[in-house]
């Protein structure tokens, strides 16, 4: 089960790139993909038994020298995270097809591939195993962004594949030192380790990945001159890897000692993130880099969470992971669209696109207001849950992540209003239409999914850990 | 009747092998009329490598244990025989990549001396006596030399022959030299006999050692060795360039390890480090110059000094995973080298100018098939996933932190993360170029059809490729060869 839904996009992107298909027919073969990839991921779902640990296990031998495996399953959060990934990619794969990218051969077998590689980094269970898979994501997301994305995407490109790969290799170097002296690579077999500097050669890689101040200089560069679908998936769904390899690799295998020596400085980082990421947001000046910066700000948000090291702060990390995955594709389709018709999605270009607009206008501002935790969204629950978690780590913490909630409002209304209400800029004429019935099959599918969850929250937040270990760990720190 | 010493023909038989093609070319492109020349030559020569490489996969098969060949002269065990196997299939794909060549004339001179040049390095990898060493080293080294210069109507080639000519016979000097002092220390030849004599520290010896390192360090193209590297690589005939670039490195690096850890066990403490300095020596000066460079094959030359660097490491390490780690990593290195070579020598053929990275514009939307290719041989010397390279660079640096090298790990990531930008530049320039960058270069008709050296880059993607899936086997072969050193 778990190996189709790896080999599945993988084998999609071979038929793409071998056979001599026509723009139209690779795109409508890949999107068929993407939706059987969901389809299968549903079929998981009802298989799924979120009161146990690792399951949908497959495991076979790579090489036995050094005790590495092709070793892969499911926990309850990376399904989820999986399930994020599935529902995004078929949304920016339909985005591509919308679009009709030119080449759509090589494009359409790339973004397969990266589908596949990100549900292999959610599903690996052996270190060098994870490794492979999560390299395997840069080299679709290093090609989709130079040859498809905007004029200074040489430059973007650069940026990103030069932190990116400096934070990996960092990290190989740390597998290879965990791995030998553990014996095995495997994450089940092997025990944790308590050498600082394996630890901060796999927290630097994930800090990069996600990105944690002060490592976030790719971000801004990366997102904006991305194809929208591709910034979709970068920030949705890449950014959550660093999230699974913190929660799985960071914490699960490194000693309780160790991990608490670094909480303060995670934690001080994170929301440094969170409170500079947000002011950023705020002072951008379209909608893609608010997204953008807003993306680091939830992803701080998300790390303090995760280093909150209690049941209550992790699901919420894991609720708000989703959320943010969902909200941040959403709103990059919908910067796509706004460029696609009036070639800019800069807020002086555009404004007071309500008038006439109601279906653009209903899901920018649903959008919009779950992501700025309004009460009873699922944003408001995983921001609840976050707090929760860090306020017995330190008040401070908690103030500071409530003070986020605030400046979310800020960014956020600022970018509602400036889209559909300000003086109508030179872009915004009567020539870019309401959102079209093709477009709206896009969006809503997402939309809906974050109202879901705002109805359910519980749906991921009770089922990221079975209720055993969670009942046993808020056991241990009872007394 | 003359007593004659018992000979093990079927150890020797790669190198006869080989030895036959070598003259079946020469001779029947006497023989033969003109527009066979061609076809006779190529094939002797493939075939010939091709039984050379089933032949020595039965040797390897059948040689569970080491045994002396020749008065001692030669080992028959299964180091040698995978270093065989590899280098013939090197060799293989270099006819496959020559045949397009547009050469009027030396036609069956160029194929002969592609099979002697692969009977030497069969030879070579199975020496064990200093006097076999240097007779394999000078024999495949002579014939490089005059393939290398073979081109007599381009400047370039002419140049690149000159230049290896004199830089090699430099190096296979110091060798010489350094043999005779390690012979005169020791009073013996045979690698065995050499670890036996005992005298530690007898510094006659040890300069000894020190020349024959920097000797075997000239072959391998190991900085500060590598001068020769760049201007040969760049002017000489593009598929010579894939042979030599493969097939050399096999059997230098190959018969360094063997010299070192069977004749000098009792120096370890020196030469391990001698070798990893210049290995990192190598690392930094590989890919620092790489960065700069502009014309394909200088870059491919600087960054084959750079992994050069990366099996040093292997070799430094003097374990049994470092033997190991260095079988593996010359497979895909090799496969690698062979189809980067091959897909320049495409484009050079297309256009009928030395290939620059400007000149490779939009080459990747235009060929798709030998671009895609070239992308997965990058990610090879990348070392990044779904190649063998990634294995490769995996396992050396394993084997490095396993023996407590963590220096040389962090070396090895360091050049890693340099190298990256050389090689997606290459990348960069096939796919990335807009359209008002790309000028067209005037080639005169539609790209000439060459069917077998597209075999040959395919075939070179799958041993990529293959090698990262089925790792499991390769590592079994790397080890039964690595058993028959003396660790």
């Amino acid at each position: 089960m778990t190996t189709a839904l790896i080999l599945l996009p993988l084998a999609a992107a071979l038929v793409v790139w071998m056979l001599p298909l026509s723009g139209r027919a690779a795109g409508a073969l890949s999107l068929a993909a993407a939706l059987a990839e969901v389809v299968l991921w549903v079929v998981a779902l009802f298989r799924f038994d979120f009161q146990r640990d690792l399951q949908l296990v497959d495991r076979h031998s790579w090489f036995s020298d050094l005790e590495v495996s092709y070793h892969v399953g499911f926990y309850g959060f990376s399904f989820w995270l999986t399930g994020l990934t599935v529902v995004v990619s078929a949304a920016a794969i339909g985005y591509a097809v919308w679009a009709n990218r030119e080449r759509a051969r090589a494009y359409h077998g790339l973004m397969l591939f990266l589908l596949g590689a990100i549900v292999g980094v959610f599903t690996a269970q052996d270190l060098l195993l994870f490794y492979v898979f999560f390299e395997a994501m840069l080299i679709p997301i290093y090609v989709l962004v130079g040859v498809w994305g905007g004029p200074r995407r040489a430059r973007a490109t650069a940026t990103f594949v030069i932190y990116t790969m400096a934070g990996s290799l960092l990290m190989l170097a740390s597998i290879i030192a965990f791995g030998i002296t553990q014996g095995t690579f495997d994450l089940i077999d092997s025990g944790t380790s308590s050498n600082t500097w394996v630890f901060l050669g796999f927290l630097v890689a994930f800090a990069v990945k996600a990105p944690l101040f002060p490592f976030h200089g790719w971000l801004v560069d990366a997102y904006r001159e991305s194809p929208p679908e591709v910034a979709a998936i970068l920030s949705g769904v890449v950014s959550k890897a660093a999230v699974y390899g913190l929660l799985r690799i960071a914490i699960a295998k490194f000693d309780v000692e160790l991990v608490l020596d670094f909480q303060s400085t995670i934690l001080a980082l994170a929301a440094i993130g969170l409170v500079y990421g947000s002011l950023l947001a705020f002072r951008a000046r379209d909608v893609r880099t608010v997204t953008a910066y807003s993306s680091m700000a939830q992803m701080g948000l998300i790390v303090m969470g995760l280093f909150s090291l209690n049941v209550l702060g992790v699901n919420g990390a894991i609720l708000q992971s989703v959320a943010h995955g969902l909200i941040s594709a959403t709103l990059f389709l919908l910067a796509g669209m706004l460029e696609q018709r009036g070639g800019t999605s800069t807020f002086a270009d555009l404004g007071g696109l309500a008038r006439g607009r109601p279906a653009l206008a209903t899901i920018l501002l649903t959008t919009g207001v779950i992501a700025l935790a309004v009460p009873g969204s699922v944003a408001f629950a995983g921001e609840f849950l976050i707090l929760a978690g860090i306020y017995p780590i330190g008040w401070g913490w908690a103030v500071v992540g409530a003070a986020s909630i605030v400046l979310a409002a800020m960014y956020m209304l600022r970018l509602i209003s400036a889209v559909l209400h300000w003086r109508r800029g030179p872009a915004a004429t009567e020539a870019s239409r309401d959102l079209r019935p093709a477009e709206l099959a896009l969006l809503v599918p997402l939309v809906g999914l974050l109202l879901f969850l705002s109805a359910w929250p519980a749906a991921v937040s009770e089922r990221s850990f079975p209720l055993r270990v969670q009942a046993d760990e808020a056991e241990a720190q009872a007394p | 009747m003359i007593e004659t010493p018992q000979v093990d023909w079927f150890a020797l038989s790669p190198t006869l092998a080989l030895l036959g093609a070598s003259g079946i070319a020469l001779l029947g492109s006497v023989l033969v009329p003109a527009w066979l020349r061609r076809p006779l030559a190529a094939f002797a020569t493939f075939g010939g490598f091709v039984t050379a490489g089933v032949l020595a996969s039965f040797v390897f098969d059948r040689s569970g244990e080491a045994t002396p060949v020749l008065a001692e002269s030669m080992t028959r065990d299964r180091l040698g025989a995978l270093a065989a196997v590899i280098v013939a299939g090197a060799g293989a794909l270099a006819v496959l990549v020559s045949w397009g060549e547009r050469r009027r004339d030396h036609q069956g001179e160029y194929y002969a001396l592609l099979a002697a040049a692969g009977a030497g390095m069969v030879f070579f990898v199975t020496a064990s006596n200093l006097m076999t060493l240097f007779l394999g080293l000078e024999w495949f080294s002579i014939a490089l030399y005059i393939l290398c210069a073979l081109d007599t109507h381009r400047e370039t080639s002419l140049e690149a022959g000159l230049k290896y000519l004199i830089v090699g016979s430099f190096g296979s000097g110091i060798l010489l030299f350094g043999s005779a002092l390690v012979y005169g220390a020791t009073g013996e030849l045979g690698f065995t006999a050499i670890a036996e004599a005992g005298g530690e520290e007898d510094y006659l010896r040890l300069a000894g050692l020190a020349l024959i390192i920097t000797g075997l360090g000239f072959k391998a193209s190991a900085a500060p060795f590598h001068m020769w590297t760049p201007d040969v690589y760049q002017g000489a005939p593009t598929s010579v360039t894939a042979f030599m670039s493969a097939a050399t490195k096999v059997a230098a690096l190959v018969l360094t390890l063997r010299i070192l850890v069977v004749a000098f066990p009792d120096q370890e403490h020196l030469w391990t480090v001698a070798v990893a300095v210049i290995a990192v020596v190598s690392l930094a000066v590989g890919n620092l110059a790489a960065l700069v460079q502009r014309d394909v094959k200088r870059l491919l030359a600087y960054s084959s000094v750079s992994h050069a660097g990366f099996m040093l490491i292997a070799i430094a390490v003097n374990t049994e995973l470092g033997a190991r780690a260095l079988l593996y990593y010359l497979v895909p290195y090799a496969a690698g080298s062979i189809g980067a070579f091959a897909v320049v020598a495409a484009r050079e053929r297309e256009l009928g100018v030395p290939v620059t990275l400007e000149r490779l514009g939009g080459f990747g939307w235009e060929r798709p098939f030998l671009g895609a290719s070239m992308w997965i041989f990058m990610l090879g010397f990348m070392g990044l996933p779904l190649t063998g390279g990634f294995v490769g660079k995996f396992y050396v640096f394993s084997a490095a932190y396993e023996s407590g090298w963590w220096w040389l790990v962090i070396a090895g990531v360091v050049a890693t993360a340099i190298s990256l930008y050389y090689y997606l530049n290459v990348v960069r320039a096939m796919y990335m170029r807009t359209d008002v960058e790309l000028r067209p270069v005037v080639a005169g008709g539609s790209p000439p059809r060459d069917t077998l050296l597209v075999s040959a880059v395919a075939a070179s993607v799958v041993v990529t490729v293959g090698s990262f899936i089925f790792v499991q086997p390769l590592i079994e072969w790397a080890r039964d060869a690595a058993t028959s050193l003396p660790f």
